[in-house]
């Protein structure tokens, strides 16, 4: 379970970085991003999925959350 | 000596790991690469921040070095007791030219080196009563400190010393910020872990003390220069421009640095990072806790810095946007002259670099200014991300090295054959015996500032000063240079 810090990069595109693992995608996909509902399975640049347990709001970004990976 | 192409520098690079034992070879492929801009990420083709191997001569540094010689220790009116043993604080003592204002001994520390000079004793017994004796005698020997910051050398961590006990119990004591920092020496693989271990010393210890405390008038154009250590006077090049463009320097991280500043920085609008190696980590926990956003930029050479001031520029308003432009007008005439003077003289000339943090790639606009080309680069540290912001700073088919070892770094330039090489002192006098012209680019070869448009002018005239050096012709013994030489150094005379 890493802690992923989200952050919006210039142009807008999420970024998922983990410090330890000296990660840092951009998030391709992700799949529950309405008002209502957020997380979900997430797939990165490098093709890589993770999983964010489902909030019933999308976070303030910048944030760390944890995700599992699958 | 023409560009190599892709196959070449791929041959090169078998060529010189001929020599090691198998398992070597395939560890260290891993980490030499052939540049090619097409690719996204650098983790395709380079592998970083991975253990040296034993037996080869790596040029790292250790987490002490990278938290203490690099973060902390330019922060000038804190006192850093190197604790441990006496030599890692000694030896590394000032060799940096962070450069500072202020009287050294009575309200600055930079250049001096307390240590609690470990022996035996404190080993078998354990150091923490020696530690809690050095601080009092800190507060009357050196009572105008702002505070002390506590750097671990190995011993400390395999003992098990209760550093933060001491601490917490003697910032009560005399009132003043203590930080405990582990830092041991064998904590990652290399000054890396230093910089992060640092940037979070400064995060859990330091950076709230201000929290909730609005008495610090703040403006719209704060902003805090993050990761620029003053390397003879570098910072102060670079806050000038800052200033001119119509922003106001909060703090300086850490170069000419005060911990005041560094507890100011939670207020500014924008941090600024320079060296994103070793002070990313603080630069995303501000944008998270205090939602202040960070940018990188770069003032090495005209063309990034107007670049640069451009792109700090649009975060703010119409005001600094002129500002930028003003300042990148007024410099015109003066780099212009520069680029005048030296670009003839060096152009055409071929870079190899190997530094450390964020050099390898934010000089090489600089040279490119003017005219010369960098054929290779590498960090000692370097993690993924910072590969991947160099592929598109390197031109196709260059060598891009990862944590180099001695022979290899050898094997290269005899191939090569570069014009000039930026690196360390450890590598300098073997450059120089080969009749390789050589700066040391990382305290500048005692020279800088190097960064801004005042820097730029010192960067080239230092270039110039090395390449064209009258010294390079007298390498060879006067009896072993062919004959046709001689005689034209006869008709001279």
């Amino acid at each position: 379970m890493p802690s992923v810090m989200l952050r919006k990069r210039e142009d807008g595109k999420l970024l998922f970085y983990v410090a330890k693992k000296d990660l840092e995608e951009t998030i391709e996909s992700l799949e529950f991003d309405t008002p209502t509902k957020w997380g979900g399975e997430v797939v990165l640049g490098d093709g890589s999925k993770y999983y964010f347990e489902l909030l019933d709001a999308p976070p303030k970004i910048p944030t760390t959350l944890q995700a599992k990976r699958l | 000596m023409v560009a190599m192409t892709k196959e070449e520098t791929e041959a090169l690079i078998q060529e010189v790991l001929e020599v090691y034992p198998e398992k070597a070879q395939k560890d260290r492929a891993k980490h030499l690469a052939v540049n090619d801009q097409s690719l996204e990420k650098a983790n395709k083709c380079i592998t970083s921040n991975r253990k040296s191997l034993p037996g080869v001569m790596t040029i790292r540094g250790c987490a002490y070095a990278g938290s203490k010689g690099v973060v902390w220790g330019p922060i000038k009116d804190m006192i850093h007791i190197s604790h441990g043993p006496v030599g890692c604080g000694q030896y590394s003592r000032a060799g940096r030219r962070n450069y500072y204002v202020g009287t050294t001994g009575v309200n600055t520390f930079g250049t001096m080196n307390f240590t609690s000079d470990f022996t035996e004793k404190d080993i078998v017994f354990g150091g923490d009563k020696k530690l809690a004796k050095i601080i009092d005698e800190i507060e009357v020997l050196f009572p105008l400190n702002k505070g002390i910051s506590i750097q671990s050398e190995c011993p400390i961590g395999l003992i098990g010393d209760d550093i933060e006990a001491v601490s917490k119990v003697k910032t009560k004591e005399h009132g003043k910020t203590i930080v405990p920092v582990r830092c041991e020496g064998f904590r990652g693989v290399s000054q890396s872990l230093g910089h992060h271990i640092a940037n979070d010393a400064i995060r859990d210890w330091v950076l709230e003390n201000r929290d909730g405390d609005d008495s610090f008038p703040t403006t719209p154009y704060d902003v805090a220069v993050i990761g620029d250590y003053n390397i003879g006077g570098d910072a102060w090049s670079s806050r000038t421009l800052l200033e001119e463009m119509g922003l106001r320097v909060v703090a300086q991280w850490s170069g000419d640095g005060t911990i005041a500043e560094i507890e100011k920085t939670p207020k500014v609008k924008l941090n600024l990072i320079h060296c994103y190696r070793s002070m990313n980590y603080i630069a995303r926990h501000m944008e998270e806790k205090y939602s202040i956003p960070w940018i990188e930029y770069n003032f090495f050479g005209p063309t990034k810095i107007a670049e640069s001031l451009r792109r700090i520029a649009a975060h703010f308003d119409d005001t600094i946007k002129e500002g930028a432009e003003r300042v990148i007008k007024r410099y015109e005439a003066e780099y212009e002259a520069v680029i005048a003077k030296y670009k003839p003289r060096l152009q055409g000339k071929r870079v190899m670099l190997y530094v450390g943090g964020l050099r390898p790639r934010h000089v090489i606009g600089a040279y490119e200014d003017l005219g010369m080309e960098v054929v290779g680069t590498g960090y000692e540290f370097a993690h993924n991300d910072d590969y991947d912001r160099t592929i598109k700073e390197m031109g196709n088919a260059t060598l891009l090295y990862d944590d180099v070892t001695g022979y290899e770094f050898e094997e290269f330039v005899k191939k090569i054959k570069p014009d000039l090489i930026g690196s360390g002192i450890k590598e300098k006098y073997i450059f120089q015996k080969m009749g390789v012209p050589f700066r040391q680019m990382h305290s500048w070869d005692y020279s800088g500032p190097y960064h801004g448009y005042d820097g730029f002018a010192i960067f080239a005239r230092d270039m110039d000063m090395t390449i064209n050096n009258p010294c390079w012709k007298n390498i060879k013994a006067p009896w072993k240079k062919d004959a046709a030489e001689g005689e034209a150094v006869k008709a001279v005379a």
